[in-house]
């Protein structure tokens, strides 16, 4: 977002654009990357519940895996899992 | 033609603070949130009453400090309501980081603050040092010389706060026990005419408006807080630009004129004495004393102290032969308030006049004409010394 | 029937509880977790959330000018006064339906969020105002045991011996002294409050008493078990199970008063010892590596014990006599 002058800016400081935090990529953090088995997986939800970044993508209850636009790599899915489904891998192994 | 028979009949013998809760109860905002400080006190008391007889729909919050009272009053004006408080000297100073934050958050509220000094040592009497400490807090401040004053200004306030192009809290300062406990023949309006005059809040950015959410006092830091800051300084300008189209439509609807200053027996004046509050009464009173005994001596009273009227100041003091500012407030290791801003507007002027600081009333300590004279007759004298702080009424 | 996560799960697959993706809290951070809970229940109970969050780790990652992550009304006033702050606007909604400019059903749920910080030091005599008027508000503590935010100074809240950068565990002394301040009594001592403690380990339990409490009648106050995995010195990927930790061990005992009556939420056969729960966090390890170790260990587990029986014997001693009607 371009830095804007005083007089395009709301007063008061004021966010008027709710929500707009998604703009900003907090997967960019990720120093460890949450690998998810669909095989091992049985949807139990609990990484989506816990996750602190809302990063586990779900449909209805079936889990469909990570968001890593804003996965920041805790791994507390990967704690919470009882199926072992998400592994943490670091993300060195990933480098191009 | 209303005669004057009529007019006296129109007219109630109230204290400042009761002049005050009539106003509060007829721009009857949705929400108060205060707390009792001497000498405070007296208007939340006579606005509870209100409240509680159902004279107004008023949802009141009794809150156990001032920090809080501003506080809530910040939720509730977030909120689109109209929000009201009132304070004095030590519960304005615990409001302080609030009273900031109000101002900045832009919220049009308006608050009567009955002047009294602060500790310490503590003291419950009037002088200005409480909204002096304000005074770069980002509010709008406006003085009242006598209690008809206060009424009418605390309505007024309510216009330039909410005013579009302004968007900034304000304090009606009123001189404690002076002004909050002396009684005077005052005219309260009808209702109806202040409810016109008054009209209604238009809410910016509601925070009660769940189908546009909105963010409220994010964390502003180095890229962005000085064009906040920029817009504030914009928003006192405003106040400044529109404050004689609110005094004149105010005049249209109740026939009192206000302005920035007001001039009294200035025209042709040597020497012009500058003050803020009720003191003005008594400074009125020692110009037509030393008139009579044909001084060319007259009085600049501020209604407005921020914004500060320095293009009016200057108009009204450019040629004068002696300018004597009279402050109700210290700025210890500097000069006083008012004398340092009255001085600073002067530094334009064409012939500037001779100066002169004179200290009064700290702690309520009486102001008496001859005390006014004194400093009048150092300036018809050709005494004063710019740089040398004065004082009046002090045991040396 | 108490809300479950499956239901949420289906409610929120693609729905927003309130706070987005894009906040710049720590990885692993609980706030967050705590913060979706409530916001959650909230909307699932078909309340529309406001919400006010006191300075401090929540409030200054989540709105990051001109960022914010909360897709709801949002406020943040000062570090001592959101609970006066959102007083207000309670008040303002009342006054405003009184005025016919918001609609009389409009169901509004305001909601303040504060850290330990907040609530149980600087922020204390706002909350006692606020819930003693009995606004009619939820007041969520997510309680990290310090001032995280600044770099982990010393809090009320925060327990005897841990590693605080101003009451640090030195040669001579063992840190902080004194044991945390007991926020929830404290609040249930306004009587007519709903209180209770709630932990990112039990979520079942934790919706139950966010319902609890914004179904109340007047304030209500949760105290949430939120580790902080930075100053905790836990992995990130830890937070549940330090949570778990601190209630197994009978470190953070789940329980509510709704005025006045006790209720222990969760009553195990037994517990693990508190010395587990600290050896969990290196925050101890300074104090736990000293030769008086034992004793301070002790002394807190002996509390611990203590502060159990009491609150089993005030759910007896309180059953079906509450203090306010």
């Amino acid at each position: 977002m371009a830095a804007k002058g005083w007089k395009e800016i709301p007063i008061g400081g004021t966010i008027t654009e709710a929500g707009n935090a998604k703009e900003v990529k907090t997967g960019s953090w990720r120093v460890m990357r949450p690998i998810h088995d669909k095989n091992k997986c049985t949807s139990c939800m609990l990484c989506w519940l816990y996750c602190p970044d809302q990063a586990i993508l779900q449909t209805q209850g079936h889990m469909d895996g990570i968001n890593y636009d804003y996965c920041k790599g805790c791994g507390l899915c990967s704690s919470v899992c009882p199926a072992k489904a998400i592994e943490m891998k670091a993300e060195t192994e990933f480098l191009e | 033609m209303v005669t004057v028979a009529e007019k006296m009949r129109a007219k109630q013998a109230l204290t400042g603070a009761e002049a005050v809760a009539h106003a509060m109860r007829q721009i009857e905002p949705h929400v108060v949130a205060a707390y009792p400080i001497t000498p405070q006190t007296p208007i939340v008391e006579y606005f509870a009453q209100f409240v509680a007889d159902g004279l107004v729909k008023t949802e009141m919050i009794p809150v156990e400090s001032e920090h809080s009272a501003m506080s809530a009053v910040v939720g509730a004006a977030a909120s689109g309501a109209r929000a009201m408080t009132a304070t004095s000297a030590n519960g304005l100073a615990l409001m302080h980081e609030v009273v900031y934050i109000t101002a900045s958050m832009r919220l049009p509220v308006v608050m009567p603050v009955v002047n009294r000094a602060l500790s310490g040592p503590i003291n419950i009497h009037c002088d200005h040092s409480d909204s002096m400490a304000e005074r770069d807090s980002g509010w709008i401040q406006l003085y009242a010389e006598n209690n008809q004053e206060a009424y009418e200004l605390t309505i007024l306030a309510v216009r330039l706060a909410e005013s579009e192009e302004v968007r900034l809290p304000v304090m009606v300062c009123l001189d404690g026990f002076i002004l909050s406990h002396g009684v005077e023949p005052l005219e309260i309006y009808p209702d109806d005419q202040v409810k016109n005059f008054v009209g209604e809040v238009k809410p910016y950015y509601p925070l009660l408006d769940t189908s546009h959410p909105v963010t409220y006092g994010p964390i502003d830091l180095y890229d962005y807080y000085f064009e906040h800051k920029r817009q504030q300084i914009e928003g006192m300008k405003g106040a400044k630009r529109l404050f004689p189209a609110i005094a004149q439509e105010f005049e249209k609807a109740f026939g009192k004129r206000y302005d920035f200053v007001e001039r009294y027996r200035t025209d042709d004046a040597d020497c012009v004495i500058v003050a803020l509050g009720s003191t003005n009464s008594t400074i009125k009173y020692a110009v037509d004393w030393m008139r009579e005994e044909g001084q060319k001596v007259g009085l600049l009273k501020l209604w407005t102290f921020r914004p500060f009227p320095k293009e009016e100041i200057r108009k009204a003091l450019d040629g004068k032969k002696a300018v004597v500012v009279l402050d109700r407030a210290a700025s210890f290791g500097a000069e006083a308030p008012l004398y340092e801003a009255v001085k600073s507007s002067l530094y334009n002027a064409a012939h500037r006049p001779a100066m002169g600081s004179y200290i009064y009333g700290l702690g309520g300590r009486d102001i008496r004409p001859e005390d006014i004279r004194k400093a009048a007759d150092d300036a018809l004298k050709g005494e004063l010394n710019a740089d040398e702080q004065m004082y009046l009424g002090l045991r040396e | 029937m108490p809300i479950t996560m499956k239901e949420l799960a289906l409610e929120f697959d693609k729905k927003n509880p309130g706070i987005t993706q894009g906040h710049r809290l720590c990885p692993g951070c609980g706030a967050p977790i705590t913060a979706k809970f409530v916001l959650m229940v909230a909307k699932h109970l078909g309340y529309d959330p406001l919400v006010g969050v006191a300075t401090g780790c929540l409030e200054v990652s989540t709105t990051i000018y001109p960022y914010t992550a909360w897709s709801i009304p949002y406020i943040h006033n000062a570090f001592e006064n959101i609970s006066a702050t959102v007083s207000g606007v309670e008040t303002a909604s009342r006054a405003l339906k009184k005025w016919g400019k918001i609609p009389q059903d409009k169901r509004h749920a305001f909601i303040a969020f504060g850290g330990d910080g907040g609530t149980y030091d600087i922020g204390l005599q706002s909350l006692s105002g606020a819930v003693e008027r009995g606004h009619n508000f939820l007041y969520v503590l997510y309680d990290n045991e310090g001032y995280m935010n600044t770099g982990n100074q010393r809090s009320g809240s925060t327990p005897p011996g841990a590693q605080t950068t101003t009451a640090p565990v030195g040669k001579v002394i063992p840190g902080k002294p004194q044991l945390k301040k007991n926020i929830v009594e404290i609040i249930a001592a306004h009587e007519n409050v709903y209180a209770a403690t709630v932990s990112l380990s039990d979520p079942v339990d934790f919706f139950n008493k966010v319902e609890k409490g914004l179904n109340f009648q007047g304030p209500a106050f949760l105290a949430a078990m939120s580790p902080c995995v930075r100053f905790w010195r836990v992995p990130e990927s830890d937070t549940v199970k330090i949570a778990r930790l601190a209630v197994e061990s009978n470190y953070w005992p789940l329980y509510e008063v709704e005025k006045g009556v006790y209720r222990v939420t969760r009553k195990p056969k037994s517990f693990k010892p508190v010395e587990e729960f600290l050896k969990s966090q290196g925050r101890f390890r300074p104090l736990l590596s000293r030769p008086d170790a034992d004793k301070i260990v002790g002394e807190l587990q002996a509390y611990v014990d203590a502060r159990w029986e009491r609150l089993l014997a005030l759910e007896e001693a309180t059953k079906d006599k509450p203090i306010r009607k």
